[in-house]
């Protein structure tokens, strides 16, 4: 008891020595904090208490690690000549000695040359403030940041005065913010606190709307019954921009998901769809795409490291070449042999996405290969309540501007208008002086190299394996016959609505059943339109 | 000008042929089913003298499964135009149905020895046996459920999609997206069939120990019966008149529903009769491994069938069989032999057949045969009138 009262007194000094101004001890003479550091030795828990306010009231961020080793216990004195040291654990029992500021090595010394420094709960709460408040004036923002939130997850009513000091220092907005919402926090567990500032907290933490203020409003209990109310109004509230969040998020990780689902679907949108051929062979043509994307950074890791953010740049015409002259190795060789028996085709090209695979396993090896993530697509940042990871937005870019590609050349170019022409009439098209051979060879080449950039993209989320094509077999058709077939934005539409439609499922059904939902789903919708969704009309459907 | 794109397909002149009124076992059936059964009795026979090992009779066994399962997927294909790249779902509900059935055997055997609930549902914390375990325990209801539940998926599935016409590529991807479908929900633990390792440690079936030799060779007889009767039973939808419409379906859908017959009723009698043949070769398929897990529902095993039918020669029955036989046996010899080669050798064989011989193995031989008549100077379609 008489420990508590102790320490409770410290906090309060150390508190007030907060208050005494920001300049004080801020130019951090190391002399001063030595001193104060040297008390530890042979002290009682009183005593270190009393100097770890000293230390914290100091507000040298050089105090920090020292307090920090003081929590876990792992600074001690030398008993020769009571120095105070921060110790390593090294094996056979030994200790080696380090300045608890510098760093700096010592010596090596058996355990029982030095005595611990004990801490007990009590000093590690008060250990825990010093610390959240010596950040609190920490130059660094991040840090300061740091400390605010941690200050509104604890909610220490005894941290207040500092923070309201610290608050009046405050420059910067963001952190401003994030400090005025801790303070709204802790206004919530101050005993005598007026209604009006709790009501005010109570409509901050509102404003606030995420998981956090609502675990505080639902911890908040009030005898006065406007304020209960106003609680329960601010829990609404914030339950209600949660769910608007929620559904955000979900849309965004449909869309994200949506996105792969295009990038995998769109060359076949154009072999399958525009051509009529089955191709089996695609999501190999998108592991080559993966593969290449591998061989390009490997050979920039080796040779021109500097070159590494643009590896993907430099990797995407390469795939794109080695995908679609592949494919056009397919349809020359293969294919060509067999338009007009779509399931014979089927089967071919299946035949050879199984040679394309065993070649690859038995160049690369059959495990996964690491590609690595560019600098500017890792990480991610916050916009509002939703999390945005840079590669799922750069790869949804991505997709959108091979879609316009895509576009473009089939609106725009003499290739599309022949690829247009050739597939709705093959003879006339013939007839009007078309190289109908050349230009099918164009065709699926174009879908082969588009497949192979959407390798360079995937190889960005997924394993970079031999099985990578395989798993996206299934699900690029669904896309395309769902989308309906021969109509590239059928293939947008259809990507984007089974993508959203996945990530709303998911969180009543778990991944896998929302699969197994989707597909029962477009197995379904097919039997009411056996086209599609924007299914071509006209004679040459049905041929 | 190149002229190979605009190539219309071969006109397919062994099926004028089938038009013919013709007897249930022809001179090739006859020698078939002789062949099944000196297989029948000679696999046993030289297990018994030493000359074969053990394993080997299992492996034909399994062998005679993949023919009935090709002889099924020929029926619905070769002779109606319904390219399934989903049957091998059909195979696999067989196969959990007697595997369920062969999981209710082990008993108080079993790791747990709880007698009431197969080891994974013990390991899973589940407390009673879900319903659709129910009956399992009788060897009757699961042989009967290997051929219902198959056959009322096709049902469900045939019913829905020929009635909205949903054909050609377009169906054979659905009933991939099926089959995908099925093996995506089989992995779950929750769905109660195993999860991920399926049903296996199978003990004894009605009784007899499977680990036993002579268990093994009655079902490897079996298996051989199974395939006469699923082959009889094939022909004679063929040569019915039934038959005849099935073909006019394949050949040309819109004429025959214009000449008022409904295609929709045919197509889903095939599709059902189909996947009950397979479901039933799964159910044989099941005890002779000893294990049923939720890898054959992947797509790739189902476009596999599809390719032991084209190898052996569609529209034939007899070389769907042969099909399935050369390849899962090159498959065996080449994975033991060049563990690396065999997708190499597998793929090849697709792009190679269905280029090179659109008929197959038998549309090989039968062109030889025609050859051989042709230099006689007579003509080889008075043969096929006469077989």
């Amino acid at each position: 008891m008489i420990r508590v009262i102790r320490s409770i007194i410290a906090i309060v000094g150390l508190l007030q020595m907060f208050m005494l101004g920001p300049s004080y001890g801020q130019t951090g003479d190391e002399t001063v904090i030595r001193d104060h550091i040297a008390r530890f030795a042979g002290a009682d828990f009183q005593g270190i208490a009393e100097t770890v306010s000293t230390l914290a009231a100091t507000g040298d961020p050089a105090v920090a690690p020292v307090l920090r080793a003081l929590r876990g216990g792992d600074i001690y004195w030398r008993k020769s000549d009571r120095r105070v040291v921060r110790a390593e654990k090294m094996p056979k029992r030994m200790l080696r000695l380090l300045d608890p500021l510098s760093g700096e090595v010592i010596e090596d010394v058996r355990k029982s040359a030095v005595k611990k420094v004990k801490v007990n709960n009590t000093l590690r709460r008060m250990i825990d403030t010093a610390l959240g408040n010596l950040t609190l004036r920490s130059p660094d923002r991040a840090m300061r940041l740091d400390a605010a939130g941690q200050l509104f997850r604890t909610r220490d009513p005894s941290t207040l005065p500092a923070l309201d000091a610290a608050l009046a220092a405050e420059t910067d907005e963001g952190v401003a913010g994030e400090m005025r919402d801790a303070r709204a926090a802790i206004m919530l567990k101050v005993g005598d606190a007026t209604v009006d500032a709790q009501r005010d907290a109570i409509a901050r933490l509102a404003a606030r709307g995420d998981n956090a203020a609502r675990t505080v409003l639902a911890g908040f209990t009030s005898d006065d019954p406007a304020l209960s109310a106003a609680t329960a109004q601010g829990i609404e509230r914030i339950d209600r921009s949660l769910r608007l969040w929620g559904y955000g998020q979900n849309i965004w990780q449909g869309l994200s998901l949506g996105s792969v689902l295009l990038l995998a679907a769109i060359g076949l949108a154009i072999t399958f769809g525009v051509m009529g051929v089955i191709n089996m062979a695609h999501g190999e043509l998108v592991m080559i795409g993966a593969y290449t994307t591998f061989v390009v950074q490997e050979f920039i890791r080796s040779s021109a490291p500097y070159l590494f953010d643009m590896s993907l740049f430099i990797a995407a015409p390469l795939a794109f070449l080695a995908a679609g002259l592949v494919g056009i190795c397919i349809e020359r060789g293969v294919i060509r042999f067999l338009y007009g028996r779509p399931l014979e085709t089927l089967l071919a090209t299946w035949g050879i996405s199984l040679i394309l695979q065993q070649a690859v396993r038995t160049i690369f090896g059959p495990n996964n290969r690491e590609v690595g993530n560019p600098s500017f697509m890792s990480g991610a940042f916050e916009l509002g309540g939703l999390t945005i990871t840079w590669n799922r937005l750069w790869i949804l870019l991505f997709a959108l501007m091979i879609f316009a590609f895509l576009l473009f050349v089939m609106k725009r170019t003499r290739l599309g208008l022949q690829m247009r022409a050739v597939t709705q009439n093959r003879a006339m098209a013939a007839d009007m002086g078309i190289r109908t051979g050349w230009v099918d060879a164009m065709t699926f080449g174009l879908g082969a190299g588009i497949a192979g950039l959407a390798g360079v993209a995937l190889s960005q989320i997924d394993n970079v394996s031999p099985n990578l094509g395989q798993s996206y077999i299934v699900d690029s058709f669904m896309v395309v016959v769902f989308g309906g077939a021969g109509n590239l934005w059928g293939a947008l539409a259809g990507a984007f609505t089974l993508g959203i439609a996945n990530k709303f499922l998911e969180p009543f059904s778990g991944a896998v059943l929302a699969k197994v939902l989707v597909l029962i789903f477009i197995i379904l919708f097919i039997q009411k339109r056996p086209r599609g969704l924007f299914a071509l009309k006209g004679r040459a459907v049905e041929q | 000008m190149e002229k190979g794109n605009d190539a219309v397909p071969a006109p397919r002149s062994g099926h004028t042929a089938t038009l013919n009124r013709k007897t249930l076992l022809n001179t090739r059936g006859t020698i078939f089913l002789c062949v099944l059964a000196a297989v029948a009795v000679g696999v046993p026979y030289l297990n018994a003298t030493g000359m074969l090992p053990d394993y080997a009779v299992s492996l034909i066994g399994k062998y005679l499964c993949f023919a009935l399962l090709a002889i099924a997927l020929d029926l619905l294909w070769g002779y109606c135009g319904i390219l399934s790249l989903g049957h091998g779902a059909f195979f696999a509900l067989g196969g959990y149905a007697m595997g369920m059935h062969l999981m209710r055997e082990i008993g108080e055997r079993g790791v747990y020895a709880n007698p009431d609930l197969p080891d994974f549902m013990v390991f899973l914390n589940w407390q009673e046996l879900p319903w659709f375990w129910w009956g399992f325990d009788t060897f009757w209801f699961a042989a009967l459920m290997a051929l219902f539940v198959p056959g009322l998926l096709a049902f469900i599935f045939g019913y829905f999609a020929f009635r909205s016409r949903v054909t050609g590529v377009y169906l054979s991807i659905i009933t991939q997206a099926m089959t995908y479908a099925l093996m995506l929900a089989f992995f779950r633990n929750e769905m109660g069939f195993g999860g991920n390792n399926g049903l296996t440690d199978f003990k004894d079936v009605l009784g007899y120990d499977l680990q036993s030799q002579d268990t093994r060779i009655g079902l490897f007889v079996l298996s051989a019966l199974a395939v006469a009767v699923g082959f009889l039973i094939c022909r004679a939808v063929v040569i019915s008149k039934a038959g005849k419409v099935i073909i006019s379906i394949r050949d040309a859908e819109s004429r025959t529903r214009f000449l008022g017959y409904r295609v929709e009723g045919y197509k889903l009698f095939v599709f059902v009769l189909s996947a009950m043949l397979a479901g039933l070769a799964g159910a044989l398929y099941t005890p002779q491994v000893g294990i049923i897990n939720p890898g054959e529902f992947s797509p790739a095993n189902s476009i596999e069938i599809v390719i032991w039918v084209a190898i052996g020669g569609r529209g034939t029955l007899v070389g769907a069989a042969i099909g399935a036989v050369i390849v899962a046996a090159s498959k065996t010899i080449l994975t033991g032999l060049y563990p690396e080669a065999w997708l190499f050798v597998l793929g090849a064989m697709f792009v190679f057949v269905t280029i090179f011989m659109p008929r197959g193995v038998l549309g090989v031989w039968d062109g030889m045969i025609d050859g051989m008549w042709r230099m006689r100077g007579m003509d080889p379609n008075e043969r096929r009138l006469r077989a």
